[in-house]
């Protein structure tokens, strides 16, 4: 996920930036380091050494040359960054080749909303590989920030209407990791999400899926019980309320509540299988995310056992 | 003329309490600056603690970004600051050959207020609600909807008490320093630390009242529901960020400059060469004065102002290279040619040159908008601005507080210590903030209380937490210098260095309550150094030997700062939920922060209608006294 790894043109500009600020700078460093290193040796005051060195005013020569250098180096810098900033402002929410997705921070989740499809998902923001994703970022709530290292710098997600632009795209198919970069309270340090790049395919299959109407769980009691409890919040396809994170096809996501990594290979504290990791997110909402919305809901132990099933295994057809 | 007016002379603590002697306000400065440097260090020790394992849980969530928050804003206004101070009030007079500041009841007061606005802002861990939306206090997460405890309440009165202390302090010196020098002490010979101070000064004067602006609004937002950040009442939150870092850019220039100026007579003194262009150092300071208030949205490339802002702001903030590059030139060939002697204060001084350019250049990477986005609040940035505050502001206190000891105290800090001081701490700092740069670059945010495992993180953080220890280390054998040092006589000469240049070197150490017994005639810049090379004996006075006009003590300032204090309390605690009918109904009707203000406007009152004259030395006292055996 590092900046230094870039994956898409944008974050590929941004470092080809960051590579020539960075030359530019190591010079920089090493010619005052290699004076102030041949300085302090040479000029050092030997033991018995009583004389009074010459006091200069200052060299008019030497003065230039120090002022002009930086302004020169700040050019070769200054031209590129301007052309940057303005590229990289391009809008595209108005190009209908371009994927529009719009971004909602929530303390302490992300939801992603497609117009052009009418779909909303959280946590997970699925893209197809190559194509422009054009951003809207606003918030519900705190300032946020919205951030893909490898794929893009970072946009404030703001309250109120001021929303703001961006976009990126994707070189190659795979799992990115993205981040909250603002301080928005207690759990701003796990509100992580994933950025996953597929084919075109593929995304139009997980449109589809997406449009599928909701599946409730098979049996009665647990479907009354999810019905009642969780779908108040909730939604799965078209049942349910969209307040709160999008469930639909959430056997497929890579995390649950973008920070409880699903896999069946568990090596670290925040690892698990689908199933163990929602209930561990069900059980106790807080000790995983602290200060988040959702509260402990009053379940019993089996109730949260057939949720998690359900839930784990409602994966896209 | 010569009448002499009775004035009590206080002893002891009521000395203290009482005095508007510049000298002993610096000393207050100095022990109040070092006492809140001991607690926010405290609290970047548990920061690192408890980032020096993935997924730790030695504090919670809600404690650590208590104390990163605390930590911000101590080390920025409770340390740094009031230190700064110390060494202004301590040197500045003396540089420029003056008896006192301009208005020494006014430095009290600035102390005072200072101190107990600091004192009421760290009260919070005591009561349990303390301020954790970040020293920036980005709204609306400090807002009173998303912040319901009383925490950022303790910021905002906290800091606009201190506030007014730095304010005023600031004011003083601007008067002092156009008013008060010695004759023949243009400006153009006043010393680099002087010269500084006062560019600091007026940066002070433009830049404060602009914090205060934010949080009197933010106060008016949380005590009395205002709506001027609250989105749903149709304020802007984007109008807090521009607020603040108006004054917060600026307040990045007023750290550093006095910095510069302590480097700048240190590496002279030290290499016992003339400042080497002196007056492109002038001008580079009051450039980088003047430019630091065009730059504040550097701070908000990703907040959304468009290209044309982003692009205009990237341009000014690398302007601001060309100054700070030729300051640096100007002390590498200070030292060129010279003869360097390698004190402690030195070392430090030195020590600043190379760090601070590695802080510098970060800061021109950061300045390339579209790759800000990546670097913006991510651990790059953390590493940048210690690089600049620890490496480069730090760095100079340590060399100013080394190479100014003997003025202020009549001891010279022991140097044995004073280099491992410098050693463990040069060294533990960039142990600590050096790997920092790859943590942001590879995509660590800054203030998380926690890493997930596997990313690549955890050596480096382990690496940091291991250099925090270091400079934590080093600070302890400051202390241990101090007190090895008090311990010792006070048998400093005039001119411990040997090599002093500046007029503080040519009267006793520590000075003597007037300074100068005779105000000095300043022929040129470096005036004593002149003196030395002209074959003279100290300076040439400018007058014959008088009664000298002194300020008298006064308790005023440290009760108009208590009537602030107590007022604070009372707005804090105005709709706090007493058990207790009679304590509700005092502090609900805004009685006891009534009373707080009257006590403050009673004490000016009292200034006001009171004719003071202030009292006389006559010159008996001064040839008794002013002469050291």
């Amino acid at each position: 996920m590092s900046t230094l790894r870039p994956q898409g043109p944008v974050a590929l500009e941004q470092f080809n930036l960051m590579k020539l600020t960075i030359t530019i700078m190591v010079l920089v460093i090493v010619v005052v380091f290699a004076l102030s290193f041949y300085v302090i040796v040479k000029f050092r005051r030997r033991p018995g050494d009583n004389k009074v060195p010459v006091q200069v005013e200052g060299n008019h020569k030497l003065e230039i040359i120090w002022t002009v250098i930086p302004i020169v180096l700040l050019l070769i810098l200054g031209v590129p960054t301007v052309q940057s900033v303005f590229g990289l402002a391009k809008d595209y929410s108005k190009d209908d080749n371009a994927v529009q997705v719009i971004v909602t921070g929530h303390q302490y989740w992300w939801e992603f909303e497609y117009p052009q499809y009418g779909i909303k998902t959280a946590q997970e923001l699925m893209i197809p590989t190559g194509k422009t994703i054009s951003i809207s970022a606003k918030s519900a709530d705190v300032i946020h920030s919205f951030w893909i290292p490898s794929l893009a710098g970072k946009i404030d997600t703001n309250p109120g209407s001021n929303v703001n632009k961006m976009y990126f795209s994707s070189k190659h198919d795979g799992v990115y990791l993205g981040k909250c970069a603002e301080l928005c309270g207690p759990s701003h340090a796990l509100m992580d999400f994933k950025v996953k790049s597929v084919s075109s395919d593929s995304f139009d299959r997980w449109v589809a899926g997406m449009k599928e109407p909701g599946q409730l769980p098979a049996d009665a009691a647990i479907s009354d019980v999810f019905q009642k409890q969780c779908l108040t919040c909730h939604a799965v396809g078209d049942k349910g309320l969209q307040l709160y994170p999008n469930l639909t096809n959430i056997g497929d996501r890579e995390t649950i509540g973008g920070i409880l990594v699903n896999t069946d290979d568990p090596k670290y504290k925040n690892e698990g299988s689908t199933y163990d990791n929602l209930k561990r997110w069900i059980s106790d909402p807080q000790a995983v995310k602290p200060g988040n919305s959702m509260p402990k809901v009053d379940l019993t132990k089996e109730q949260i056992d057939g949720i998690a099933k359900y839930l784990s295994e409602y994966k896209q057809k | 003329m010569a009448h002499a007016h009775p004035v009590k002379r206080h002893t002891g603590l009521m000395d203290w309490l009482t005095t508007v002697d510049h000298k002993k306000i610096g000393i207050l400065y100095l022990i109040a600056g070092g006492f809140f440097f001991l607690i926010g260090g405290l609290e970047a020790l548990l920061i690192r603690v408890q980032l020096w394992k993935p997924l730790n849980n030695f504090v919670g969530a809600d404690t650590y970004n208590e104390l990163l928050t605390m930590h911000g804003t101590t080390m920025i206004f409770l340390a740094a600051m009031p230190v700064i101070f110390a060494l202004m009030n301590a040197i500045v007079p003396l540089q420029i050959g003056a008896r006192d500041v301009a208005f020494p009841f006014v430095n009290s007061l600035g102390f005072w207020t200072f101190f107990f606005g600091g004192l009421l802002l760290n009260i919070s861990w005591l009561a349990g609600t303390v301020p954790d939306a970040g020293w920036t206090s980005y709204v609306p997460l400090a807002s009173p909807t998303y912040n319901v405890d009383k925490g950022v309440d303790f910021y905002v009165l906290g800091l606009q008490i201190a506030g007014i202390g730095t304010l005023i302090g600031g004011i003083n010196f601007l008067v002092t320093i156009i008013n008060m020098r010695a004759p023949g002490m243009s400006f153009m010979r006043m010393p680099m630390f002087t010269w500084t101070a006062f560019i600091t000064s007026a940066l002070i004067l433009f830049a404060f009242p602009a914090l205060t602006v934010g949080l009197v609004a933010l106060m008016f937002d949380r005590l009395f529901e205002a709506n001027f950040f609250e989105v749903a009442g149709g304020g802007n939150t984007v109008l807090w960020e521009h607020i603040f870092w108006i004054f917060g850019h600026p307040e990045v220039y007023i750290l550093i400059l006095p910095a510069f100026g302590v480097i700048s007579e240190v590496i002279s003194t030290f290499s016992r060469k003339r400042l080497f262009g002196y007056s492109s150092m002038v001008f580079a300071t009051v450039l980088i004065g003047f430019l630091g208030f065009m730059v504040w949205a550097h701070h908000m490339f990703t907040v959304g102002l468009g290209p044309v802002a982003n692009a205009l702001f990237s341009i000014a903030t690398m302007l601001i290279a060309v100054p700070t590059g030729i300051k640096i030139f100007n002390w590498i060939f200070t030292m060129w040619g010279g003869s360097i002697r390698f004190t402690s204060a030195n070392l430090f001084a030195v020590g600043f040159v190379p760090t601070f350019v590695m802080g510098g250049v970060t800061g021109v990477m950061l300045a390339a908008a579209p790759a800000d986005f990546q670097y913006h609040d991510s651990y790059f940035v953390v590493a940048h601005f210690h690089y600049v505050i620890v490496g480069g502001l730090v760095l100079g206190l340590f060399a100013g507080l080394h190479y100014w000891w003997p003025k202020m105290f009549g001891r010279a800090l022991n140097e044995f210590i004073g280099k491992l001081t410098f050693w463990t701490f040069f060294i533990g700092f960039h142990l600590t903030f050096f790997v920092q740069h790859f943590l942001g670059l590879m995509g660590m945010p800054r203030r998380i209380w926690t890493y997930l495992d596997g990313l690549g993180f955890n050596t480096m953080n382990l690496i940091s937490t291991i250099g925090a220890f270091l400079m934590g280390l080093g600070t302890i054998f400051f202390i241990i210098n101090i007190i090895v040092t008090a311990a010792k006589p006070k048998n400093a000469g005039n001119d411990p260095w040997e090599d002093g240049r500046t007029l503080e070197w040519s009267i006793p150490s520590p000075a003597p309550e007037y300074n100068f017994a005779q105000t000095p005639l300043v022929r040129g810049y470096d005036a004593l150094w002149k003196e030395k090379m002209d074959g003279n004996e100290g300076m040439s006075p400018a007058e014959p030997i008088g009664p000298i006009h002194m300020p008298s003590p006064s308790i005023l300032p440290f009760l108009m700062s208590v009537g602030l204090f107590i007022a604070g309390f009372g707005f804090l605690y105005a709709k706090n939920d007493w058990n207790n009918a009679f304590v509700s109904n005092i502090f609900g009707n805004h009685i006891v922060a009534g009373l707080g203000l009257a006590i403050t406007l009673g004490c000016m009152v009292v200034r006001s209608l009171k004719d003071d004259h202030g009292f006389h030395i006559e010159p008996e006292e001064i040839t008794g006294k002013g002469v050291k055996a």
